[in-house]
């Protein structure tokens, strides 16, 4: 097999990549600058001849143990090699054990071992490889080692082995000269990876050294590790205490946010411990069996407000290891919960700050779920927590957690969180739609928390307009998430609006950027498109006659459907180009689709006309962005379809309507393909079949609408100036009369009539110039088709109106090709009946 | 636990021209292998080799999309995918991020959550299991890549990060051990990246 590697074109040296093409350096390099630095790249093969002759000048150079430039460069390029190409890389056994010994020899410098590891990584998994590494003391080629070995798939218990390894080093003491801190992280991704690793007693021993880290780091900064030379004087370098991120001595115990200048191990170890506390809290507290980390642990929690009231931090020194950890967890959630009101002196602190309380409070909540013992006290920290957040939007990422712990225990703690969710769900939406990180955030959480939602919190689905907010600005990164949670809002009592506020999504998105325009006029990094200036619209935001309608849209909670947005679509024109509202309207289909799978499985009858209802008046009022229309006609069309077939007797219920759209003739070029498919279901569904009340004069009344359509259309219209109507409109309309007309036979001579004039129509100069060849011949077989159907009437009810027993059975797939079927078969017949008789 | 890190790069939307249409990966790493399942018929190293390689090109082709959508969306035309010169600052704060959920089987066997951030031409992200601490994520990528600018001289020409995988696995090793997302305050950053040079000064 030949292999790929990217050779790159400005790479140094080139003794083992020569040029593929021949350039001179100075074109290499700028092309290589064209095309953004760093990326003037070429595939050249390696022959596996070509790769074996390099193994064997790195062996040369390893068994040298020279571990100068040329090894570090050449081993860089074998890095490249065997990783660049998505195909194995075979290297001998041998080579690979050399590799290895390279990696183990203490002489080397570490960037030989970083790159030895590099490799072995990149061949995994292996079979060629054994390590061999009880011996070793150093804890950070232990490190380096261990990612190895958990690349290699787990199929010799790997997982185990590093597990085991590193857990007796943690255990004993630490090693002259090591830090242990290489180690955390590699016990971290044990327990990831595979959940069953570690015995009661080392869980409860690694329990033990995490208290250790966690609350009895040292409150004094370290000591420069470098000596510092000549003019250092030893006294001058007295280690200060630890500081908090606003500059003031530190009054309590150290955290990720203590600062000094220096650290010492124990406050390495205090920070690698709360970067995996979340992580072995969960592990160790499901004993080591795996739940996802969401709120299944219920049974546990519940029954238990006893223990909870009388739940005080009694003397914990007494309490077993595990619950020591969470003990010491909470305080130290709770120092960090305070730490991250002081003001940070650096930025990059206050970033932290966000973070760590976002961790704190994930950590409370997972505490109070593996213990309720905590409940009472955390309620009271994250009550008064949720007030100082509700006032500041620069922590608005930790409503989401504080959000969790109110939804997973306040049933459980018996107090009322409705002020949290209505802040949540009222406010954010609203005020932070474009920041896109907590829009995804926030979807998220919903997802998670469906379950909840479907229960009684009725704030949350009443809240739709606003969560819609978060997609109409970040539909492209949103709208598979959205799929997720549109479900849980769809109801008998939301279904209508819900579907008015699909169908205007992206003339929110439209209203949403104006109205970040007209709150941020003078911002430095302007949230919208700049490109566009869309005056008249800004100028229309602000003044009062649409102002109503822009706050209608913009409304935080469903509130119903008012009629008449149709000045927003006219105001809102010039921005309909703009690329967001156009991701925006892309997704719109998508949703409707999902809206109706939802919807048909609860909705009765009245719900049913009422859609319909709304699809036939909305198809002529969408927001006019490319190809929006279009998309939504076809999802329309095809929803239509399915209202029809689940309450057919829709089509008598709502016989005004229908014969007000297909009597507008507007509406066959504007909605040709609602038109088509609306003229198709009344043809399938006005019949006694699927409705006592479908009587005669109904049938009439839609016959005469339709005949007058297709007579104005076919006999008065052919003209260059109107455009053409799709002749799949005409055999429609065909269709639908005769199959019409066989349920009333009186009008049988009436379409008989009219379809024996269709050749002399299609044969008119005005029609062979708008139709193809093709088309007219279309146009022309249904007609004689229908025609010799209707010489038959009872052959034509049967074929054009099947009972349900016949037509049930469907015995080709196919819906759509059974009536041509039907009417060739037929067709056939009279033919060769006509033929008998002048025989 | 972050699972995956990778550098890709990232075409210019509109400009499709040879090689740019390609998103290639340039550098990955993925910190322990997924648990796989257990399937029936024969599976060897270097079918589970390729499946990984395929995930992470699935991920950066994902990756690409986003930024490319993203790019489209805020309007601003996409000259600034070249750089104008390499000694210019980059500002790293404004580089376009962002963050998308993948669904458990595609690619990987769990649902994972990837952070991306964009860098003229180049994307780095950042493949997190769910429920990871997204603040966090995000500020250690944006750590990562100011950190592969300064050591690696990242965008500037004649720069070559493929044959730099050393100085990224030394960065990775300090600044995300083992795939371990870490709350590191300005001081301890400041202390990895003493350690850092020290380590990368040959």
């Amino acid at each position: 097999m030949g292999l790929r590697v990217f050779r790159l074109v400005s790479g140094r040296g080139g003794r083992v990549f020569k040029p593929a093409t021949g350039c001179s350096p100075r074109e290499r390099r700028a092309s290589s600058a064209k095309r953004g630095a760093g990326l003037g790249i070429a595939p050249r093969e390696i022959q596996d001849q070509e790769l074996k002759k390099f193994c064997l000048r790195i062996t040369g150079l390893l068994q040298k143990e020279d571990l100068g430039n040329e090894t570090i460069d050449c081993l860089q390029r074998l890095f490249l090699i065997v990783s660049a190409t998505k195909y194995y890389r075979k290297l001998e056994k041998k080579f690979v054990e050399l590799l290895l010994s390279a990696m183990y020899f203490p002489k080397s410098p570490e960037q030989v071992q970083v790159l030895c590891a590099a490799i072995l990584r990149e061949i995994s998994p292996s079979e060629d490889l054994t390590l061999f590494y009880d011996h070793i003391q150093n804890t950070k080629l232990l490190s380096l080692m261990s990612s190895v070995l958990l690349a290699q798939g787990n199929k010799r218990d790997e997982v185990r082995d590093v597990g085991l390894r590193v857990t007796k080093i943690l255990e004993s003491r630490q090693p002259e000269g090591q830090s242990l801190r290489y180690l955390l992280p590699v016990l971290s991704k044990v327990i990831t990876l595979s959940p069953k690793v570690l015995k009661e007693d080392q869980i409860n021993l690694l329990n033990k050294r995490l208290i250790d880290w966690l609350r009895y780091a040292s409150i004094q900064q370290g000591v420069a590790q470098i000596s510092g030379g000549f003019f250092s004087n030893p006294r001058a370098r007295q280690p200060g205490p630890i500081t908090e991120v606003d500059g003031a001595v530190a009054t309590d115990f150290f955290t990720v946010l203590s600062v000094g200048q220096h650290y010492t191990e124990d406050q390495w170890l205090n920070m690698q411990a709360f970067s995996m506390l979340r992580k072995w809290l969960l592990y160790s507290g499901n004993d080591g069996t795996e739940t996802p980390d969401s709120a299944d642990d219920k049974s546990e929690l519940e029954g238990s407000i006893m223990s909870m009231v009388s739940a005080t931090s009694t003397s914990s020194r007494l309490l077993p290891p595990k619950e020591r950890l969470r003990e010491n967890a909470f305080e130290y959630c709770q120092r960090l919960i305070e730490q991250s009101n002081r003001r940070a002196l650096k930025k990059p602190d206050c970033e932290l700050q966000k973070a760590c309380l976002v961790e704190a409070v994930i950590i409370l909540d997972l505490l109070c779920r593996q213990d309720s013992s905590f409940m009472y006290r955390t309620l009271s920290c994250l009550k008064t927590l949720h007030g100082r957040l509700c006032g500041d939007l620069a922590y608005v990422q930790a409503l989401l957690p504080v959000a969790q712990f109110f939804l997973n225990h306040s049933e459980a703690a018996a107090v009322d969180s409705e002020a949290v969710y209505q802040h949540l769900f009222t406010n954010i939406p609203s005020e932070l739609f474009y920041n896109s990180m907590l829009a995804f955030e926030f979807i998220q959480f919903c997802r998670d928390n469906i379950h909840f939602f479907n229960g009684n919190l009725s704030i949350f689905k009443s809240s739709f307009p606003n969560l819609f907010k978060f997609l109409a600005w970040n539909s492209a990164s949103l709208i598979s998430e959205f799929v997720d949670i549109l479900p849980v809002f769809i109801d008998a009592s939301t279904a209508i609006e819900m579907l008015h506020v699909l169908l205007d999504l992206p003339c929110l998105t439209a209203a949403l950027d104006l109205y970040l325009r007209s709150s941020f006029p003078t911002a430095e990094k302007p949230l919208w498109d700049p490109s566009l200036k869309p005056t008249s619209c800004l100028d229309g935001f602000r003044d009062p006659y649409h102002q109503a309608l822009f706050q209608y849209l913009l409304r935080p909670k469903a509130k119903g459907f008012i009629k008449g947005l149709a000045p927003l679509h006219e105001l809102l024109k010039p921005m309909a180009g703009c690329a967001r509202v156009i991701q925006c309207a892309e997704t719109v289909p998508i949703l409707i689709q999902l809206f109706f799978t939802v919807v048909t499985e609860f909705a009765d009858g009245t719900l049913i006309n009422q859609l319909a209802v709304l699809l036939l008046g909305r198809s002529g009022l969408l927001f006019d962005v490319p190809q929006f229309k279009a998309a939504v006609h076809r999802e329309m069309s095809s929803q239509l379809l399915v209202l029809c077939k689940l309450h057919p007797s829709l089509v008598v219920e709502l016989s005004k309507e229908l014969l007000e759209f297909t009597g507008t003739i507007r509406n066959i070029h504007s909605k040709e393909n609602i038109f088509t498919h609306v003229v198709w279901a009344i043809g399938e569904y006005l019949s006694v079949l699927y409705d006592r009340r479908c009587t005669v004069e109904l049938i009439n009344k839609f016959f005469e609408t339709l005949e007058a359509l297709l007579f104005e259309i076919t006999q008065f219209r052919p003209s260059a100036t109107l455009p053409k109507c799709c002749p799949r409109v005409i055999t429609v309309l065909m269709t639908t009369l005769t199959k019409l007309a066989s349920r009333s036979q009186d009008l049988i001579p009436r379409v008989s009539l009219f379809l024996s004039k269709m050749r002399s129509f299609a044969q008119s100069p005005a029609m062979t110039s708008v139709y193809s060849e093709e088309d007219t011949e279309t146009i022309l077989t249904r007609a004689t088709e229908l025609m010799n159907l209707l010489k038959m009437p009872s052959v034509a009810q049967f074929v054009l109106t099947p009972s349900v027993e016949v037509s049930n059975p469907r015995y080709h797939l196919d819906t759509n090709t059974s009536l041509p079927l039907a009417l060739q078969m037929a067709s056939r017949l009279v033919e060769k009946e006509a033929s008998l008789l002048s025989w | 636990m972050v699972h995956a890190f990778l550098i890709h790069t990232l075409s210019g939307s509109g400009q499709a021209t040879g090689d740019a249409t390609f998103c290639r990966v340039l550098y990955s790493q993925v910190f322990g292998s997924e648990r796989l399942p257990d399937e029936p018929g024969p599976r060897g190293p270097e079918r589970d080799r390729l499946l990984r390689k395929e995930q992470l090109l699935a991920v950066a082709r994902q990756a690409e999309t986003a930024c490319k959508l993203l790019q489209q969306a805020s309007g601003r035309p996409p000259t600034d995918l070249l750089p104008q010169s390499s000694d210019e600052p980059i500002p790293l704060q404004d580089a376009p991020s962002g963050v998308f959920r993948l669904r458990p089987g595609d690619p990987f066997q769990e649902a994972k959550v990837v952070v991306w951030l964009r860098l003229l031409s180049l994307g780095c992200a950042l493949v997190c299991e769910p429920h990871e601490n997204l603040l966090l994520a995000e500020s250690t990528l944006r750590l990562l890549t100011r950190l592969l600018l300064e050591h690696l001289k990242l965008l500037s020409s004649g720069s070559n990060v493929l044959l730099r995988g050393d100085r990224i696995e030394a960065i990775l090793n300090h600044f995300l051990p083992q795939g371990q997302l870490l709350f590191l305050n300005d001081q301890f950053v400041q202390a990895l990246e003493k350690e850092l040079s020290t380590s990368l000064a040959r």
